[in-house]
Order: structure tokens, then sequence, then C-alpha cells
């Protein structure tokens, strides 16, 4: 063997085998690796950063973060306690009424059951609650119900009803016909077809999907109370404006174990369903 | 199924049995009653006389935010175009932190089980548990109001989504390929570029504009907070309680929002 020959072959290397690229074709790949270059220069460039600002801010970022060492519980605990507490219910309530509304709903919004002209109402619902942030909507909710947690319930019912609905109904769409058509055919009435033929297939799917939107809603939640519709978010909101960074550090530590003891019941339950 | 033989000796089926059945009524029972209990709690703290006049004061509000006032729309071209940065940039700041923690919680990738991988787990589970509003709410206070302070929300908020659903395409690559590659004598690197990276890379990007789209949407209400984008106007709108002024921004929030959600559509559905 020769140095010649483990020298670097030029010929050999433009032939050795490459990976396919993620968009095959050569001008569409070079079109957007452009275009994200030159959005990345002016979208980068319209941030004005104030760094003196930034830097007056980081000893306030080093205080927040020494109050988590440890968090101060015991302040203002009645607070807190009357906060998640608000949060716990709004959640409840508004998983069982967004649920129970948006049965209705996925019905309507799903092709191969309703009629076309339910089917675009329903559609046109779903497609309202699900564009807007929560937030948005807690604001009108608020405007017109006064404050407290009663706007920020119908507030997630409503983002429920987007939700679910609009999961639900993909899943109606998605059945097996041949089932629904085989209760059809022993002469089932529209609401034994759906007792029959469908509920037994989307049910355990449905289920699932509940649990998870609890989760998401009670995270919502947390931050209505911005906007004064009630919840955990007002607290923690005015402990930050008093700078009382311990009571906020607690509130976001009791917030993160509610979500983790959620997330793992949700997925414990979802589990045992499917 | 339960058989349950009657006193005549008819055989009658069930689907539960008898203690099943109860024990359904009873979990039914628990489940309304505590939705009543909830029920009453906000009850106590609603002022119901705001709340039978609902009706008219949305008739009143939708009068007064009809029609939108559509000279508006001129202030709110950059507005608007922030929000979408806050939410690209933010996507991008995400992207790049994501990406090596989920390598890193992912069971078949981390260098340690018992020490990287619960604090990567960490990570991820901290940042979805904190609501998008709530990280620009303090990092308005650290930061200062500004777009810089809603680039940071967006991403710290984006790093555990992304990483959540990318450690969990990593945990379910085939194992078989990245052994094929091992047994060429790759190196650890060569293993992750040529093995897992390939298996992974489309579940990434549509994972990224997903979660692209959830974030124009996020980004609309961080200005309530300070923290740049439209959400400032709409603040200010309402404050003055201009509601033709709040229409048109919710509508210029629809149109984007549609606009958004179809690119997402588009890109997920070229790429899978």
């Amino acid at each position: 063997m020769t140095t010649a020959a483990l020298s670097f072959d030029a010929r050999a290397a433009a032939r050795a085998w490459r990976p396919p690229p993620l968009i095959e074709s050569v001008w569409l790949r070079y079109t957007v690796y452009l275009g994200a270059l030159l959005y990345l220069v002016v979208g980068l460039g319209s941030v004005e950063v104030n760094w003196v600002r930034a830097a007056e801010g980081l000893e306030r970022g080093a205080r927040f973060l020494a109050a988590f060492f440890p968090p101060d519980f015991v302040t203002h605990w009645f607070d807190i306690q009357e906060g998640i507490l608000e949060s716990l219910t709004m959640t409840v309530v508004s998983t069982v009424f967004g649920v129970i509304l948006s049965v209705p709903f996925a019905l309507g919004a799903a092709r191969n059951i309703a009629p076309l002209p339910i089917y675009l109402f329903c559609r046109s619902v779903i497609a309202i609650s699900r564009t807007f942030q929560e937030v948005i909507i807690a604001i009108l909710f608020v405007a017109m119900f006064g404050f407290g947690p009663l706007a920020g319930m119908i507030t997630l019912a409503f983002a429920t009803i987007g939700f679910l609905g609009k999961l639900l109904a993909e899943d109606i769409e998605d059945i097996d016909p041949s089932q629904a058509e085989a209760v059809r055919a022993t002469g089932a009435s529209w609401f034994q077809l759906l007792a029959w033929g469908i509920q037994p297939q989307v049910l355990p799917r449905f289920i699932g999907l509940t649990a998870y939107r609890f989760d998401i809603n009670f995270r919502e939640s947390a931050v209505l109370g911005l906007v004064g519709a009630g919840g955990i978010g007002d607290t923690l909101n005015s402990s930050l404006d008093r700078y009382e960074f311990g009571t906020s550090a607690a509130i976001l530590l009791i917030i993160i174990a509610i979500v983790l003891a959620c997330e793992y019941a949700s997925g414990w339950i979802r589990r045992a369903v499917q | 199924m339960p058989v349950i033989t009657k006193a005549n000796g008819a055989r009658l089926w069930m689907r539960r049995s008898t203690a099943g059945d109860l024990a359904t009524w009873f979990g039914w029972l628990l489940g309304v009653a505590l939705t009543v209990v909830c029920f009453q709690f906000i009850s106590e703290q609603t002022i119901w006389a705001f709340v039978w006049d609902a009706p008219r004061q949305a008739g009143d509000l939708l009068d007064r935010s009809v029609p939108p006032r559509w000279d508006y729309a001129n202030e709110l071209w950059k507005p608007m175009w922030d929000t979408i940065n806050i939410a690209t940039l933010g996507t991008l700041l995400a992207v790049l932190i994501a990406a090596p923690t989920a390598f890193l919680a992912a069971h078949n990738t981390t260098p340690s089980r018992v020490l990287v991988r619960p604090i990567a787990l960490f990570v991820i589970v901290a940042s979805r548990s904190v609501n998008s509003l709530i990280w620009a709410l303090i990092l308005v206070i650290i930061f200062g109001p500004g777009m810089f302070a809603g680039i940071l929300a967006i991403g710290l908020r984006s790093i555990g989504f992304i990483g959540k659903l990318l450690y969990e395409a990593i945990e379910e690559i085939d194992p078989t390929q990245v052994e094929a590659v091992r047994a060429t004598g790759a190196s650890g690197a060569q293993v992750l570029v040529w093995g897992i990276v390939p298996q992974i890379a489309p579940a990434f990007a549509g994972i990224t504009v997903f979660r692209w789209d959830i974030n124009i949407r996020e980004a609309t209400v961080l200005g309530l907070v300070g923290a740049g984008g439209i959400g400032v106007q709409l603040e200010a709108s309402i404050g003055r309680l201009e509601w033709e002024q709040v229409s048109m921004i919710l509508l210029l929030i629809l149109a984007t929002v549609i606009v958004s959600e179809w690119v997402s559509a588009r890109v997920r559905h070229a790429i899978i």
C-alpha cells in the first residue's frame, strides 16, 4: 500500500453516498435557506434590546432566583390557598361544562353524520374558539360578566368546546363506517346509531382527551387572573408587583406540582381506557 | 358478563355485576357532587346582578365595536410584524435549547440515566408547566418591557413542548438502523448524525412548525404584560374603552392566525 493510495481522492469523495435532503427540489431548498437567512437578519435587526436596563434587571433576576431557596409559603398562605382553590374549582366546572357542550358541537362538526348547514355552523364556532388565545376571550367575558372566577370558568369552557369539539369531530369522521352501517342496517334510529355504532368507537380517546384538557385548563386558569378572571394568576401577579419573590416562587412551585400530578393522573387514565 | 338468576328461575344477562353497577353510580355521584360543590364556590364569589346584566352588556359591547375602525390598521402593521417576530425568534431559541435537551432526556441517547436524564426531564417539565404569559411577567421584571422579554418567554415555554415531543420521537426510533451504523465502526457523533438524526428529522420539523403556529397565538397576548407585540395595542385600546379599535385588532389577529395555521398545515403535510 503506497501513501498515494491513502491520500485524499477527490473523485471518490464526489461519488460518496449522501443522505437525501429534507427538501427534494434544489431551487426550493436554496430559496428556503436564503429566505430564512434574510428573515433572520431583518427579524433580529428589529429587536431592540436595552442592555443597560437588562443589566440592571439581572440583579432583580438574581433576587428572584434566590427566592426559590427557600420559597415563602407562609406570609401570604391565605391568599395562595384561596387562589389555588379558585383555580381548581374553575378547572373542574369548566371541564365538565366544556365536555358536555363539546359533544353536540363535535357531532355537528363531523361531516359523516351532520347535514351541511349544521356542519358549517359548528365548524365556525370551533374555529373562533380555537383562534383566540384564552386571555383575549377572558377579557371579553370579564367585560360582560364582571370580575371573578365565573368569567374565567366560562372562558375555559368555551376554549374546551373548541379543543374537544375539533378533535372529537375528527375522530368521528375517522370511524370505521362498516360498524355504523351494520347498526343502521338493523333499522336503528339516529340516536341509536350514535349510541351503538359511534360512541363505542370514540369513547376511549374521548376520555383521554378530556383528561388532557383538564390538565390544560388548570394551566390556563393560572393566567386568567391577570385580566381579572379569577384564579391563582391574580395572586401571582400581585406578588410580583410587590417584589415579594418568595411568595411568587412558592406559587410557581405549587403550580408545577399540581400540573405534574395532573399529568401523571391523565397519563394513568389514558393508559387505563386504551 | 355477569348473569343474575331471578326468583322465578329466569336468567338475566347484565353488563356489570351488582357491585360494579353500584361502583359506577357512586363514581358518577361523586363527580356530580364535586362539580356542584365547585360551582357553589364560584357562585359565592360572583356578583349575579352583573351576570343577569350580561346580555345587555354583550349587546352594548357589540354596538360599540361595530364597525371596526379600519384606518387604525395602519398603526397595527408594525406591532403585528413584532408579534410574528416574537413567535418565530422565540421558536428558534427554543429549538436551539430543546434539541440537545431532548437527546439528554431520551433514555436511548442520554449519557447518564441516573444523573443527566432526571435533570433534562425536570427542565422540560418546569418549562411546560409555566404558561408563557407567566414567563413574560417574570422576564419583564428582569429585562424591562419590550420584545426581548417576549421572545425569551415564548422560547422558555416552547423548550418543554418541543423537548417533550422530540425526546418521545427519539425513544421511538428504529434501533436496528442505529446498530447498523455502529457496526461499521462509527463514532458516537457519527452514529448520532447518520443513525438517529435522519430518523427524527421529519418529526422534528413537524413539531417545530406546529409550535410556531401555537406561538403566534400566544404572542398576541404577551403585550398585556408589556412583553411587546400587538397585545400592547390591545391593552391600550381596552384601557381606553375604544372597542372599535379592539375589534379591528381582533380581526387582524384572526387573519394572522388563519394564515399561520394554513402555512403550518401545508408545511407539515409536505414533510409527513
